[in-house]
């Protein structure tokens, strides 16, 4: 048994410590928005937010999540939150699949660093987009600081 | 021989099966007779396309998967153009499997390969090959064909749904349709005030009998075509509601984590599944074809049970085989007598005592998709039928694969296509299907198929190797009066449609490199197809995505060789086409091509024509010390004919410079022992943000009939980069990936 909390709800489940947070998410508490990519921590699909802070859930067991997890679906109720709108105003997603890792890896850099440059955002933002949308991503993160500000 | 029958508009637009119906709605009357009662509630179907609502919402279902490419939008513009309904009250679904879908454009592209821009259609030739291509074709996305397979169809798809409402409302009115206009989903008789919703009027629009003809807009009155409205599958795509195959969910459904044979060509002996049945939530192991499976209660205690499988696996022939043995393969062919494919003028024999001579090899390696979501299907097996939903390019041969696992008929299949978390050719395969199926048949239960990154990487259909020799003969002036490459690869239309190398060469192994535009007097092209074990198959841009490094990489090489500047060269082989010289120059303009850059940078050329789409790309390199290599600046141009969406066009060009540049500085798949070595993004790796150049796309209006862009701006990133290196370094790069050549890449 496992308890955690994620985007407000407190979860008990009856998983492995050792399962990655990423399957607890999808596969018991049905919440597909956030994705397989590798497994090994490599391209980021899996990312949420755990207290604020960009973690690849593919290679995090449950059991050792102590912070509140926040997933693409608790970002915001209406695609509100800055970086979802910033995203729907440059038409960044393309087959979509890495784009809530890539949401959450943003909003992360945001809380941290609210003005990122393009060296910040190249140092920080390792995810993988298989699609080629790294033009688009990067107007969004300024187009996101500016609808923040 | 008796011309092939066309198909009737109505065919076109109508869904044929029982599989094209709503649940409990029957499709309109043929004499229009059939009462409109029954349909209160759901949505009325006015044809195969235009689904509309009592609320007025608008469903528009596209026959293609969208998979990143932006094709729901782009077929949503053409029906959303005619039809004249509400932007923000539209969806679009991939429709069920259908005749009315066959790709068309695709089918005639593989039956007679267009070399350079489209041709035009009409003519009794186009009439027969459209005939034949309607018979022969399949429905399925891919060859960059979807705008130009629905720019006509889609269109009268909306303006048949439209004036059937018109005559719903003029007829509840006793006005003259005539006199009725349309505006963002509404009717209305301005002489009389009178309007109605789209959603009002669709229950008895249903019952209107389709003409027989449409007259469509002039190019004048459109109002959406070439405008970018938001893309309509986005918004779940920010949120994580979207559903991709691996997000399917159904009431029971288990879990199987599939390990493939590990080796080319290997099969299983014996499996010990004692340990891993003892693993809680595990359900089953089984095999499956292609491998075994863990069944269990969620994918990591399937992909922790297969870990604790005991498989005894038999490697199989080719237990030896490795990336070596490719290339002596492909360098023995090379030597030996090919078959000449293609020729223009004297072709080689021009080459022989020729003053001035040049030549080079080239070799390209295997490269794998690596779509962002790995292959997935779920399947449901029961006595109604088979469901499958999968995110599958190919929906006729998804149907037959489905229903051969499960040794029913095709039309017990229903098959839903989700969206793909990635396509780029590899979901034309049905490998994954035939294993959900086989699984759920087996289980009675529903299945989801989850295969792990290392299972996609290592059990994938293959870009081909290619190993080439080009040779060049150069005249007086230093332009090319002869050029032959010969080729030495795999075919993959062997496997993937054997009709198509009737005629002797596999036409994706010569693309890109016969039929250049360039005014080259003698010119040859031979072809060694070789048997390999690599699976090959299609991946974006096909034979286009090695044949355009090999013929932009040497025509640089005879520039270099013929004192020429690489543009300037090019401008005068292109003299003769108009239409490719506007876009070569105006990459060349947009980059600013002649103005000095500082030492150690460099700009490359390259120009290339794909699914009757011409792009030029300039790149900007710099090279540091030690090789260190930045890719700066990518200015591309680009006449792929009408646009229907300029912003994606302008994503599709962006997405194909980064696809092709992963490959270009990382990409290859090696074979050691009978098995690929890569097996996930550490080892087989992908650009970042940080490696993106800054991307320009320049679109030459057209108002030729659109081509293809999903592929087309792929083939010149590569050969581009690496002209760009030459000229900073003036050192040829022959071989990819780059970092295997001497370079590294922060």
């Amino acid at each position: 048994m496992v308890s955690l909390t994620v985007n407000g709800v407190e979860h008990r489940v009856e998983v492995e410590e050792d399962m990655p947070l990423l399957w607890v998410l999808r596969d018991v508490l049905n919440m597909t928005g956030t994705k397989y990519g590798c497994g090994v921590a490599a391209c980021g699909a899996c990312t949420v937010m755990v207290d604020g802070k960009a973690e690849r859930s593919c290679a995090l067991p449950v059991g050792a999540v102590s912070g509140k997890v926040t997933t693409i679906e608790g970002l915001s109720a209406d695609r509100s939150h800055p970086v979802q709108k910033a995203w729907l105003a440059e038409q960044v997603p393309q087959c979509g699949y890495c784009q809530s890792g890539m949401i959450m890896a943003v909003s992360a850099l945001l809380e941290s660093n609210p003005r990122p440059t393009d060296a910040d955002i190249d140092a920080a933002l390792t995810n993988i987009c298989r699609c080629g949308t790294y033009p688009r991503i990067r107007q969004a993160i300024h187009k996101a600081v500016e609808v923040r500000s | 021989m008796s011309a092939p029958q066309m198909p009737s508009r109505r065919q076109f637009l109508v869904a044929t099966g029982a599989a094209g119906l709503l649940v409990g709605f029957g499709l309109p009357g043929r004499a229009g007779a059939q009462a409109p009662a029954a349909v209160p509630q759901g949505p009325a179907q006015l044809n195969g396309w235009v689904l509309v609502a009592p609320d007025g919402q608008v469903t528009i279902r596209c026959g293609r998967a969208e998979m990143g490419q932006g094709v729901f939008t782009g077929l949503a513009t053409l029906v959303a153009e005619e039809l004249g309904c509400d932007w923000r009250r539209l969806t679009v679904e991939t429709g069920p499997p259908d005749a009315l879908f066959k790709n068309i454009a695709g089918g005639k592209n593989i039956l007679a390969p267009n070399h350079l821009l489209p041709r035009e259609g009409g003519g009794f030739a186009d009439w027969v090959l459209t005939g034949v291509a309607t018979l022969a074709t399949e429905q399925f996305t891919g060859g960059s064909t979807s705008i130009s397979d629905g720019f006509v169809r889609a269109r009268e798809a909306g303006a048949v749904a439209r004036h059937m409402l018109v005559q719903a409302a003029a007829r509840d009115w006793a006005v003259a349709a005539k006199d009725c206009t349309v505006e963002k989903g509404r009717v209305l008789h301005a002489a009389s005030g009178r309007s109605a919703d789209f959603g009002q009027l669709a229950a008895r629009a249903q019952g209107i009998e389709p003409p027989d003809e449409v007259a469509l807009k002039p190019r004048a009155d459109w109002t959406l075509i070439g405008t970018s409205p938001p893309r309509l599958d986005l918004p779940g795509k920010v949120d994580g509601s979207a559903a991709f195959a691996l997000d399917i969910r159904r009431p029971g459904m288990l879990f199987a984590a599939v390990a493939n044979a590990p080796t080319l060509g290997g099969s299983l002996r014996a499996l010990n599944a004692e340990e891993a049945l003892k693993l809680p939530g595990v359900v089953a192991v089984r095999t499956v074809p292609g491998g075994i499976a863990a069944v269990a209660d969620n994918s990591w205690r399937a992909l922790r049970a297969l870990a604790a499988v005991k498989a005894d696996w038999d490697a199989g022939p080719h237990a030896g085989f490795d990336s070596a043995a490719v290339t002596r393969a492909l360098a023995a062919a090379l030597d030996q007598e090919t078959d000449t494919a293609f020729e223009t003028g004297d072709g080689a024999a021009a080459l022989e005592g020729a003053q001035r001579r040049l030549q080079a090899e080239y070799s390209l390696p295997y490269l794998a998709h690596a779509t962002m979501e790995p292959q997935t299907c779920t399947a449901e097996v029961t006595g109604a039928g088979v469901q499958v939903w999968a995110p599958t390019q190919a929906q006729t041969r998804a149907v037959k694969a489905a229903a051969d696992a499960a040794s029913v008929s095709a039309s017990d299949v229903t098959l839903h296509t989700t969206l793909l978390g990635g396509g780029f050719g590899r979901r034309g395969e049905v490998d994954f299907i035939v294993q959900a199926v086989t699984l759920a048949k087996e289980l009675g239960r529903p299945v989801q198929v989850v295969w792990s990154r290392e299972e996609d990487m290592r059990h994938d259909f293959y870009r081909p190797a290619t190993l080439a020799r080009a040779e060049g003969a150069l005249d007086g002036d230093g332009m090319p009066l002869a050029w032959r490459q010969r080729l030495a690869g795999q075919s993959i239309m062997a496997r993937v449609f054997p009709p198509s190398t009737l005629m002797g060469t596999d036409p994706t192994m010569i693309e890109g490199a016969a039929h250049l535009p360039y005014a080259v007097p003698h010119q040859a092209v031979e072809v060694a197809a070789v048997d390999l074990p690599v699976p090959v198959g299609p991946w974006r841009a096909v034979g286009h995505s090695q044949n355009a490094f090999i013929s932009e990489c040497f025509l640089d090489e005879m520039a270099a060789a013929g004192g020429h500047d690489p543009l300037e060269y090019r401008r005068r082989l292109l003299k003769d086409h108009p239409r490719l010289l506007a876009v070569l120059n105006l990459a060349a303009e947009k980059a600013g091509w002649g103005t000095p850059l500082p030492a150690g940078r460099g700009r490359g050329i390259a120009f290339h024509v794909s699914f009757g789409t011409a792009v030029a790309q300039v790149a900007e390199v710099t090279v540091g010390p030690e090789g260190a290599l930045k890719v700066d600046r990518v200015v591309a141009a680009v006449d792929c004919g009408t646009v229907v969406n300029p912003s994606i066009v302008e994503a599709q060009v962006q997405g194909a410079i980064a696809y092709a540049l992963s490959a270009a500085l990382f990409g290859r798949i090696s074979v050691a022992g009978g098995a690929v070595e890569q097996g996930n993004f550490p080892d087989y790796e992908m650009i970042r943000i940080r490696h993106m150049p800054a991307v320009e796309v320049h679109v030459v209006p057209s108002t030729a009939p659109p081509a293809g862009i999903g592929e087309p701006g792929l083939p010149p990133l590569a050969p581009a980069v690496a002209n760009a290196i030459f000229a900073a370094t003036g050192k040829r790069v022959r071989s990819l990936p780059l970092v295997e050549q001497g370079f590294t890449v922060a």
